[in-house]
């Protein structure tokens, strides 16, 4: 895009230089950097996004952070494409974010969150990639003597046609890097891409196998002290004193230090002798006004909200009072989801150095430009006084969209000069203080007629608000739109329904919240499929020829709704004791639906058995790790459904660690079967919409084993026997 | 002083015997391969073998190990890639963020030279590691295709 070509040679090879240098304390990582996650390749720079060694070694740079969902191989597969590189040459590098700012965030936005890592980069990144083809191109021809126009470039090699001759990438790269970036490029059609679309192999699988890949929580440093940190338990407590002479004698430590005004620290040579320390420190707090806010008081809170007069609109059309009123049948019914932490499995942590007003942290991010920003607010030194290395997440899943323990691990490092700080938050504290899914309930009220069709739908959110929480600013008179995920008209399938009403009752705790993979789609769309299949019944229709009716004017939404449903075999006999349920939905730009195939014993066992997964995504990057996604999407989405919710105490969260937040493990994995129906003319994200349908297909196909409708999670807390 | 035996190498090393293996490998020894998940033999991250047995090393005092073997994921292959269950992995292509596999791996080899060709039920019972990226499947997928490739008894770890 023109920004990208907008870049001075000049300010770039500064820039190059300033990664070059590197570790610019003349540090390196443990294991010598990983191939995807070094920053600062040597070799010829062809346009920004594209470094060409004289082997053919073809290294692109990376924006977007790798936190598992497969973006870095995405992303490459779009520039590589263009570029015609041969794939077997191709790596990746992140672009260092003090890079990216100094030169007017020429590689775009770092920001890595509502699965938008490709589809808001495909446009960017794939001019890259076609701008420095036609740079090697032109290098070629211009060696030959030739005109441009009669060269061509296919893996990595440039052929001028009339004779035949051929020069390898390596062999005219470095001419290449000299010349023009060209502005004017066209990408290519669908049909001449050769890379988007085929399911290449992940660029960072190998060092995952070996111990090699270093995380944010394995960086080594000289000199390097560990840190463990507590914060005020109760949220929105503050530090009021502690007592350090208690646990100055124990091995290894050597500061006791506040952090902010909520949080005590114990720095030590090793984090075993710091954690081991703090969980030995008197330390006293400030709870604050919330010391005693419990479960059952938010519970009320929000139950409230259900017909309460405050509450803001989504969407409306029609009139939903009157279509009520008039309706054959009214159905009714009450449904609600709780808190939840991610639970990434590498904890929060960040490494910060602190020296000559100068700050360079080692962490992992889901948006390298806030942990820059995040960085130098907290040392109080300039954006230009930073530097980040960037580190393969452990997990992101929404939570490291977050600078929290960025912030906290500059401000240790600021109180102790010279010395490089890793703090790594325990398992208990990282469970403790995320930023919960937010906790909602639902009204869903609906009316039907004689015939069975949905006159009337009315569905309110109580809830808490993540925006508000947040990021306040990009509320809108006082409506946080995220909380009608799925309800938007241009995601809600059902906008056929004549008198609709979509509406918010915000009801803010003081438990913080956040982005959790998938967001306020996995709720509304338990609400809303869970309920759709209650009025089916009510209609006395079968779910899948209710939803078909009601789709008739969303064609997206009904050929994925079908092309899931011919796979599972809807309609078509089981064996005896399993079941059936199914679920649509549309998020992140993409189009999901589900069937789930369950048993229930008697006793009220539940074994998932089977689910089918139908998703358009509009293109298809790399399908393999599309149904990676797929899969890993179900593990998420039902360990939400069975067993996990951060519940509250005294102010505080209750669950601290995997043994009372359980997770799903292999043995509840059911098999999963992806169905990639990409209709093209889109780019939708694949992170995060299959969630949506993970919990009501299930929850629907329970309900046809049992006749026992759940509309509150988790499902560990109801008793599925059944006659 | 504890005395460790690991990937097929001794070392003392100068910790107090009551400190779990994990912290002993990442932070006195700089083997960062074993992750920390939850420190409290929930999640599996820390797996370690000891004597071929998988083990959460999170809640295992170094000082308990003795004369015992450890293999870490660093020890499992010379090139980090040759083992069977790392060949199965990558054909798989299982790990997401990656952060769990190390524990995953070796949770998979001490359950293969048990039951050499486990059945689902089997990998179910005794794979109990958190995956939070959900790679289950393709974990499942790759054990079998590990025990096929791997060498009857006779072969290695
Ligand atoms: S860190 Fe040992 S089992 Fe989780
Ligand atoms: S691959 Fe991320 S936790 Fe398993």
């Amino acid at each position: 895009m023109s920004q990208t070509h907008a870049l001075s040679r000049r300010s770039f090879f500064t820039a190059t230089a300033a990664i070059g240098g590197g570790l610019a304390l003349g540090w390196s990582l443990p294991g010598g950097a990983s191939t995807a996650a070094a920053q600062g390749a040597k070799g010829a720079e062809v346009g920004i996004w594209v470094v060409i060694q004289p082997d053919d070694t073809t290294i692109v740079r990376i924006a977007r952070s790798e936190m598992g969902q497969g973006t870095l191989t995405g992303l490459a597969q779009l520039v590589a494409d263009e570029l015609d590189a041969d794939w077997r040459f191709v790596r990746a590098e992140y672009v260092a974010p003090e890079v990216n700012l100094a030169n007017k965030r020429a590689w775009g936005d770092m920001s890595t969150g509502g699965s938008r890592g490709i589809r808001a980069s495909v446009d960017y990144v794939r001019k890259g990639g076609a701008a420095a083809r036609a740079m090697l191109i032109e290098a070629a021809s211009k060696q030959w003597g030739v005109p441009a126009s009669e060269c061509t470039a296919a893996i990595s090699v440039i052929t001028h046609k009339p004779t035949g001759r051929t020069l390898r990438y390596g062999q005219v790269a470095a001419e290449a890097a000299k010349l023009t970036v060209p502005t004017d490029v066209t990408v290519k059609t669908p049909a001449q891409w050769t890379l988007i679309g085929r399911g290449v192999k992940r660029l960072d699988t190998v060092e995952k196998l070996s111990g090699k890949q270093v995380f944010a929580i394995d960086v080594q440093l000289p000199d390097m002290l560990n840190a463990s940190i507590m914060q005020c338990p109760v949220w929105g407590g503050k530090l009021k004193s502690f007592d350090a002479d208690k646990i100055k004698s124990m091995p290894g430590v050597r500061h006791v230090l506040a952090v902010g005004d909520n949080a005590v620290a114990v720095v030590a040579d090793k984090w075993y002798q710091a954690n081991t320390a703090l969980l030995a420190l008197p330390v006293v707090w400030d709870e604050g006004k919330n010391g005693n806010v419990d479960s059952a008081q938010i519970a009320a809170f929000l139950k409230e909200g259900l017909d309460a007069k405050d509450a803001v609109l989504g969407q409306k059309q029609g009139d939903v009072v009157a279509g009520l009123a008039g309706a054959a049948k009214k159905v009714e019914a009450v449904y609600g989801t709780p808190f939840l932490n991610h639970a990434t499995l590498e904890p929060m942590n960040c490494t910060a150095h602190f020296a000559d007003g100068k700050v360079e942290i080692w962490v992992a991010s889901q948006n390298g430009d806030a942990s820059l920003a995040a960085a130098a607010e907290a040392a109080g030194v300039p954006l230009s006084a930073v530097k980040v290395n960037k580190l393969h997440l452990g997990g992101g899943f929404g939570r490291r969209g977050q600078q929290d323990y960025t912030r906290q691990a500059v401000l240790l490092a600021k109180q102790i000069p010279g010395r490089p700080i890793k703090l790594i938050w325990s398992r208990e504290e990282d469970m403790h203080h995320g930023f919960n899914r937010p906790i909602s309930q639902a009204k869903m009220t609906a009316g039907l007629d004689a015939n069975g069709n949905v006159t009337a739908l009315h569905a309110r959110i109580s809830g808490q608000s993540i925006l508000a929480y947040l990021a306040p600013a990009r509320m809108t008179n006082g409506v946080d739109p995220v909380a009608f995920q799925g309800w938007t008209p241009e995601e809600f399938g059902y906008m056929g329904i004549p008198n609709l009403l979509i509406d918010h009752a915000m009801r803010n705790t003081h438990v913080p919240v956040g982005f959790w993979r998938g967001v306020n789609h996995n709720q509304n769309a338990i609400y809303m499929e869970c309920f759709i299949d209650e009025l089916a019944l009510a209609a006395g229709k079968d779910p899948l020829d209710f939803r078909r009716t009601l789709l008739a004017n969303s064609p997206k939404h009904l050929a994925v709704l079908n092309a899931a449903a011919e796979r599972a075999g809807w309609g078509t006999p089981l064996p005896a004791g399993v079941y059936r349920g199914l679920c649509q939905n549309c998020g992140f730009g993409s189009y999901t639906a589900a069937v789930a195939e369950v048993s229930v014993s008697k006793k009220g066992e539940l074994r998932i058995l089977r689910i089918v997964a139908a998703t358009d995504p509009g293109y298809a990057v790399n399908p393999d790790q599309i149904a990676a996604q797929v899969e890993g999407s179900f593990v998420y989405g039902l360990s939400a459904l069975l067993t996990s919710e951060i519940t509250v105490e005294k102010g505080r969260a209750v669950q601290g660690n995997f043994d009372t937040y359980q997770v799903m493990r292999l043995a509840e994995m059911p098999k999963v079967e992806t169905v990639l129906v990409p209709s093209g003319g889109f780019w939708g994200g694949v992170g995060e919409p299959t969630i949506a349908v993970a919990a009501p297909a299930v929850l629907n196909a329970i309900f046809a084993a049992t006749g026992k409708r759940i509309r509150t999670l988790p499902l560990s807390h109801h008793d599925l026997s059944h006659a | 002083m504890v005395k460790l035996d690991i990937n097929g190498k001794s070392r003392e090393v100068d910790v107090d015997p009551e400190t779990p293996l994990l912290w002993v490998l990442r932070e006195w020894v700089g083997l960062t391969g074993t992750k920390y998940g939850c420190g409290v033999a929930q999640c599996g991250a820390c797996t370690v073998l000891i004597d071929g047995v998988a083990t959460r090393s999170c809640a295992l005092p170094a000082g308990s190990v003795g004369a015992a073997k450890i293999t870490t994921i660093e020890g499992l292959s010379p090139d980090g890639l040759s083992h069977p269950v790392q060949v199965a992995w990558l054909q798989h292509e299982v790990p997401q963020c990656g952060y769990c596999q190390s524990g995953q791996i070796l949770a998979t080899v001490s359950l293969l030279k048990e039951k050499p060709k486990p059945t689902d039920d089997e990998i179910a019972e005794a794979m109990t590691n958190i995956c939070r990226c959900g790679t289950y499947q393709r974990i499942k997928a790759a054990i079998h295709t590990a025990a096929a490739l791997s060498v009857p008894p006779s072969g290695k770890a």
